[in-house]
């Protein structure tokens, strides 16, 4: 029985552990020991939290006898190293923050923890969220399970890999342009990113508080629903959240896709987008059509400037959010500082990675006195062209349908060179940033032995219905069941 | 009043017109706004892409945006607010443990004032 538990999803293992097939500590122990065997080969890893971990399921297995314990009592899965978890390191896969433990838990970490939640470890990101591909880790890139030397995407590439080489059935992810959703396309996976303040940010370290949005990467559409209800809801303490009612996720799982409206944006099938995952995502709305739902094209003139939009927007709230690292109160300080001034640029030229440092320094130079209006402002007001874009599109339909990413996985090495190519990983993903909305990728196909996503966004606050078109896909076709070779 | 800046360079206006890329003498003036101190060898690359990324950005300004709103909030809601109280309690010491230098509860920084 052991060895077979880590093919379990979140839902199946629920399911398991209610009727008593295993406990918590047994399945705890399994996937330990594939965290063990498999991960010096992936790097999905910062933290392995073995000794707590252990604790946690042991907790859950006593409360599951005692006729207690929540929802997601004794279920493990990995933290992405930007949320805080109180006396655990928390680097944001940075050198700045290499020893930093936090003193307190992030919401959804406090929230997940007193379900019943058992956490493995904290997972590999790029530098602040800061990346497509994870090669911009302090802590060195991570593998994807399907092809060792392709990257399983970013930022949240370690939680990804984690969830697809079976390491963990489920991950939490955040998603500022398209991190949770990319990487879940790349590693065959699903990944939700909900409405901007449906999720606390808080103890989320921030890259851009407009666009961060906190969510999940699981195995499933059912699985991603089972955390969501947990991790939703209003926080007093992200003055960003929003009081909004919490709806069941697992019950919107039911409907069918009948009278289901897809709209289909044309830019989205461009010459960007890779042949092979056009045919890929394309069937997959034939799937959908031929099963109720209607497509529609709609017209999205101003989508073609999500990407620069966002490389000024995004850059301009992390230079502001980043000024807090400063050598003094936390993080890495320089040795033998001259004076304050030196301590600050040399502590940041030092703890900083070389991306986060472009990052700055974009964001510094659109808001410098002169540019101000040229860029950011400017950037704004596009943004609002988008938002309109999207509020306009969603009076004729209910989700929007078309691929997560141009491609499948790309090389480790291949998009180093040209940080625009990299930036074009997210041309799909980033207008449901700009406006706040959610979106969801689920698996729709294989390219070359790569996973490929479908890609759907809603209104705001409209998760039931993208989990609800995403479940009967995946009812419909099984290419969430797909396992990378090495890791069945 | 915020404090000048110890290079005087704080709100620095950098050239008027806008350019089509970044020369060093600009990406130098970025770095110290930004209080980065960038390695020799690091310096050229970040010239190269930083103007690669402003080109990009460019693009932008093809957009007609006249009478557009610019906007503030994705959801275009209001920030919430709440009453001045004292909510928290005091954790100096448990905050400070990450601090890379500390005295008697004070964060330790190199001499400001002669």
């Amino acid at each position: 029985m052991s060895q077979d538990l880590h093919t379990l999803t979140l839902t199946q293992i629920k399911a398991g552990l209610e009727k008593g097939e295993f406990s918590a500590v047994e399945l705890t122990e399994a996937l330990l020991a594939r965290v063990e065997k498999h991960d010096d080969a992936l790097n999905a890893f910062i933290t392995v939290t073995a000794e707590q971990a252990l604790a946690a399921a042991k907790s859950a297995d006593a409360a599951r006898a005692a006729g207690k314990g929540g929802v997601l009592n004794g279920l493990p899965l990995v933290h992405k190293d930007i949320f805080c978890t109180r006396d655990i390191l928390t680097t944001c896969g940075s050198r700045m923050l290499e020893d930093f433990v936090s003193p307190y838990d992030a919401t959804i970490v406090e929230r997940l923890a007193a379900a019943g939640a058992v956490v493995l470890g904290k997972s590999n990101m790029d530098e602040f969220a800061m990346g497509s591909s994870n090669e911009t880790s302090f802590f060195g890139p991570v593998r994807n399970p399907w092809n060792a030397e392709c990257s399983p995407g970013g930022s949240s590439g370690g939680s990804a890999a984690a969830v697809a080489a079976r390491l963990a059935p489920a991950a939490t992810g955040t998603d500022t342009g398209g991190s949770i959703r990319q990487p879940a396309a790349l590693t065959g996976t699903v990944g939700l990113k909900p409405t901007y303040g449906r999720v606390s940010r808080y103890g989320m370290i921030a890259f851009a508080s407009s666009l961060d949005q906190a969510g999940v990467i699981t195995r499933s559409s059912a699985d991603a629903a089972l955390l969501l209800g947990v991790m939703a809801g209003f926080d007093e303490r992200d003055s960003t959240s929003i009081d909004h009612p919490v709806p069941d996720y697992t019950a919107a799982l039911s409907q069918s896709l009948d009278g289901l409206r897809v709209g289909i944006v044309k830019q989205h099938f461009d010459e960007g987008l890779d042949e092979q995952t056009g045919a890929a995502v394309r069937e997959a709305l034939a799937v959908l059509e031929a099963n109720g739902a209607t497509l529609t094209e709609v017209d999205m003139p101003n989508i073609d400037l999500s990407v620069p939009t966002y490389y000024v927007v995004a850059p301009a709230e992390c230079s502001s959010n980043l000024s807090r690292f400063d050598g003094v109160r936390f993080g890495h300080r320089a040795d033998d500082p001259e004076d304050l001034f030196d301590l600050y640029c040399r502590s940041r030229g030092e703890g900083f990675g070389a991306e986060v440092k472009r990052r700055i320094m974009t964001g510094t130079y659109v808001l410098s006195a002169g540019y101000y209006d040229a860029y950011y402002l400017k950037a704004q007001q596009v943004r609002h062209l988008i938002a309109d874009d999207f509020k306009k599109a969603f009076e004729t339909v209910d989700v929007i349908a078309g691929p997560t990413a141009p491609t499948p996985a790309f090389k480790l090495g291949d998009k180093t060179d040209d940080p625009i190519t990299m930036y074009l990983n997210d041309i799909y993903t980033i207008g449901a940033n700009l406006a706040g909305l959610p979106g969801i990728s689920t698996p729709c196909g294989l390219v070359d032995g790569l996973p490929v996503g479908l890609h759907l966004v809603g209104p705001h606050w409209g998760e039931e219905t993208l989990l609800r078109c995403a479940h009967n896909y995946e009812q419909l076709t099984d290419w969430h069941f797909a396992c990378p070779g090495d890791f069945s | 009043m915020r404090a000048r800046a110890p290079d005087g360079a704080s709100r620095t206006r950098l050239k008027q017109e806008i350019p089509v890329s970044l020369d060093k003498e600009q990406v130098q003036q970025i770095a110290v706004l930004a209080r980065l101190k960038l390695a020799d060898d690091e310096f050229a690359e970040t010239v190269d892409k930083l103007s690669r990324i402003v080109d990009f950005v460019d693009q932008l300004s093809q957009a007609d945006t006249s009478d557009v709103v610019p906007m503030a909030h994705p959801l275009d809601v209001a920030q919430r607010l709440r009453a001045d109280e004292v909510t928290e309690s005091n954790e100096r010491d448990r905050m400070q443990q990450n601090a890379p230098a500390t005295q008697d509860g004070l964060y330790l920084v190199p001499k400001v004032i002669e």
